[in-house]
């Protein structure tokens, strides 16, 4: 017997086919990525220009909602929406109607009664992007919802991997820390399957989830076996008083950080931060000439303008998204 | 002890319906004649008479069902279900008899709260309804009921339903005292500190949408501790809502061991898995959570042979605005009364998996058993709990075909076999 899997569907009367949105890298193909990462590229040809604004979205209204801080994600999207000419608000829980006790709906349809065509989210809760997308008519895209995706960051971290390697099939990529309250990760393993990247997840026990279909040890040293380490953050405002997933920072940054003698030397280091230097990363690390830091947050920007691009225009290939950059 | 509004007993006699209870080992085409709401004839031809003539060719007659596990929300969230409006849902339902939760507010752990619900019932209740009592005063896990004041005046059984009792040694005492009583208890088993803030079952699905997890050992240490304590005790009791294959295995050794130990099993856990989740529809949120294919196997094993006595369905309604919400901020629980029979049909019975006549068994005679409830029967001087269903027609779960204040049900937009046609409860007419 098989078990039930509601389908609200067949309901739903015949219409136009339904909008784009970028929630989960379960969603895309290959090929989706494969668009995305030449769409971002011609992007950063871009930014090379005198002016670096492109006409692109001109007119269109991109909303960020966050209701979780933020540097770089809410900074790049916002930044990646001015860069293609649209308009932009930005919306943050704290000092909003959200403090008074509003739902997630009903600041969904206070939003968009405004008619935005994109809505950017973050949420701590997962699902909130679905629910967004349900109660309204913008395209959706999830700048990061609980543990569950942060599928940016994943695109990004391709796109600087592709970059700085010069290929993404075939790459082993040791992924370390808080895998368990860890979206980044969650998007990875599905990232890095799409694309062919061999991932090996590390950390303490109880931190790699039970279940999760990707290759795991707790030992440290298999991070040497990859090209890549992928260092996630000790995700201290997640943990529980009192869980115990590790029985201190202290044992944890001793057993699992990376410093440079756990690495092999022109071994390369990526992390989304914000970091905790000194403790999943030492600061020798974060600052030496292998860390690809810096180069994940330029992926950021452009990695961004190419979702926005993607969701607003149903996905042409680089060669359009070139066509519609040479309009600047 | 149940309660019912008063009603004049039905005159009524079904032609030729397929009359099928199990205990009494009847399956075959018969009338039944019901004279002022008792079961007079059950033969291949009876007259009708002056009575009325309900033409059942080609439907099932059954005994009516029982549930031993519904919440009501009365007193204090009448807004979501009250006992005239749950009681209804049941009649829709094919029940004659209904066990409601004390997890009120406030708590059902006083005579006079109990009274009070047992009057309204008698005003208002469609069908007879009995109310559980806590454990605990204010299910605060800490202080016992007075359980005999309580069984004195009708409490149908002792259960801090919603929450564990946490403590050991309160366990024991609860088991003790509550023999005294003749009551039986009936535990929500979950060991909290293993089960802490998880939305859903441990596995893989959870694991991959970043779900906080309920692992199902966090109920079966609490099973296993409290049937070791029954065993020790030599009493009796009864373990609700049961979602995992290892406490299934735990029950099965209790019973094969002599031990007096009963378990329940609702819909849901017989159908979903926790794939359902993967759809983030708060709907697929209760507690315990939906499991593994490997727990739902076990579960429907034990449903057959007889280990899990009861189906219960833990109707449990919420407003509409607090469902309506990311699944992680959704409270737990899903409506069932209105839906049992036809989705264990249409998934279990239509499939092969489920004989129809276990099924009628541990929707009614199992149940009725556990509790110390009349057996709803087809016999002739048995008082009149029928209901009348039609296989063959399918029907479409909506959210505003609810007799139930709330629509919290995991099967909307599905359309299934296995339609109650009409209820007979306590020897009256109740839902056609």
């Amino acid at each position: 017997m098989t078990s039930i899997h509601l389908v609200r569907d067949d309901l739903r009367p015949p219409g136009p086919p339904p909008r784009r949105h970028l929630i989960s890298i379960a969603d895309l193909t290959r090929d989706d990525v494969e668009r995305l990462l030449g769409t971002a590229h011609v992007f950063e040809g871009s930014l090379t220009r005198h002016v670096k604004k492109l006409p692109t979205l001109k007119g269109y209204l991109v909303v960020n909602l966050f209701y979780e801080s933020s540097t770089r994600t809410s900074s790049s999207f916002e930044l990646a929406a001015k860069r293609l000419s649209a308009d932009t608000l930005t919306v943050k829980s704290a000092g909003s109607s959200v403090d008074k006790g509003e739902s997630l709906k009903d600041t969904a349809l206070t939003l968009g009664a405004y008619d935005p065509d994109v809505i950017v989210i973050r949420h701590p809760q997962i699902g909130a992007p679905q629910l967004v997308a349900r109660e309204t008519r913008a395209h959706v895209v999830n700048a990061g919802d609980g543990a569950h995706q942060h599928p940016t960051q994943a695109l990004l971290d391709l796109y600087t991997l592709r970059q700085q390697l010069g290929r993404l099939e075939g790459l082993h990529v040791a992924v370390v820390g808080d895998v368990l309250h860890s979206r980044v990760a969650r998007s990875l393993v599905q990232a890095f399957e799409l694309v062919g990247v061999r991932c090996t997840l590390v950390g303490p026990p109880a931190l790699l989830p039970r279940g999760l279909g990707a290759e795991t040890t707790s030992d440290i040293d298999a991070i040497r076996d990859a090209d890549v380490v992928y260092v996630l953050r000790m995700q201290n405002e997640r943990m529980q008083a009192g869980a115990n997933y590790v029985p201190s920072l202290r044992e944890y940054t001793a057993r699992w950080g990376i410093t440079p003698e756990r690495l092999r030397p022109g071994q390369k280091v990526m992390h989304p931060g914000p970091m905790n230097r000194g403790v999943e990363i030492d600061p020798r690390v974060a600052d030496s000439p292998d860390s690809l830091v810096e180069a994940q947050v330029r992926s950021g920007l452009v990695v961004r303008m190419a979702v926005l691009y993607d969701v607003l225009t149903g996905g042409p290939t680089g060669v359009r998204a070139l066509a519609a950059a040479e309009v600047a | 002890m149940l309660w019912v509004r008063e009603r004049p007993g039905e005159n009524l006699v079904f032609r030729g319906a397929r009359v099928v209870d199990p205990t009494e080992g009847i399956d075959a085409v018969l009338d039944v004649r019901v004279d002022d709401g008792t079961i007079v004839a059950v033969a291949e031809r009876v007259d009708a008479n002056e009575h009325r003539l309900v033409d059942a060719g080609g439907l099932v007659l059954a005994p009516a069902f029982v549930d031993p596990h519904v919440h009501l929300r009365t007193p204090g969230r009448e807004d979501e279900e009250t006992i005239a409006s749950g009681t209804s849902a049941a009649a829709a339902g094919g029940y004659c008899a209904i066990l409601a939760m004390p997890n009120t507010d406030p708590v059902v752990d006083s005579a006079a709260t109990l009274g009070s619900l047992a009057a309204t019932a008698r005003l208002e209740a469609e069908i007879p309804v009995g109310f559980l009592a806590a454990i605990t005063r204010g299910q605060d896990g800490e202080k016992l009921t007075e359980m005999g004041e309580l069984a004195d005046a009708g409490a149908a059984a002792f259960s801090d339903d919603g929450v564990p009792v946490a403590s050991a040694g309160l366990m024991r005492r609860a088991l003790q005292y509550a023999s005294a009583t003749g009551r039986i208890l009936a535990l929500h088993c979950e060991e909290t500190s293993l089960s802490r803030g998880g939305h859903m079952h441990e596995g893989a699905v959870a694991a991959e949408l970043g779900f906080a997890a309920y692992p199902s050992v966090a109920e079966s240490v609490m099973v296993e501790r409290d049937l070791s304590l029954a065993a020790y005790e030599e009493q009796p009791l009864h373990l609700l809502h049961l979602s995992a294959a290892e406490s299934v295995a735990a029950l099965r050794r209790a019973r094969e061991g002599g031990g007096q130990a009963s378990g329940e099993v609702t819909p849901h856990h017989l159908v979903l898995t926790d794939e359902s989740v993967r759809s983030l529809d708060s709907n697929m949120k209760m507690n315990p959570p939906v499991r593994a294919d490997r727990d739902r196997a076990a579960l429907l094993d034990a449903l057959r042979d007889g280990t899990i006595e009861a189906i219960a369905t833990d109707h449990a309604p919420h407003a509409r605005h607090e469902k309506d919400v990311p699944f992680e901020a959704a409270p737990f629980g899903v409506t069932g009364l209105e839906t049992a029979f036809a989705v264990l049909y249409s998934e279990l019975v239509e499939p092969g998996l489920l004989p129809l006549a276990t099924l009628l068994e541990r929707l009614s005679a199992g149940p009725a058993r556990i509790f110390g409830i009349d057996r709803p029967r087809i016999a002739v001087g048995a008082r009149a709990n029928l209901v009348l269903l039609d296989l063959g027609t399918e029907t479409r779960v909506t959210a505003d075909g609810f007799r139930s204040r709330s629509a919290n049900s995991w099967l909307l937009g599905r359309a299934l076999k296995g339609r109650v046609a009409m209820t007979v409860a306590a020897g009256a007419l109740v839902y056609e």
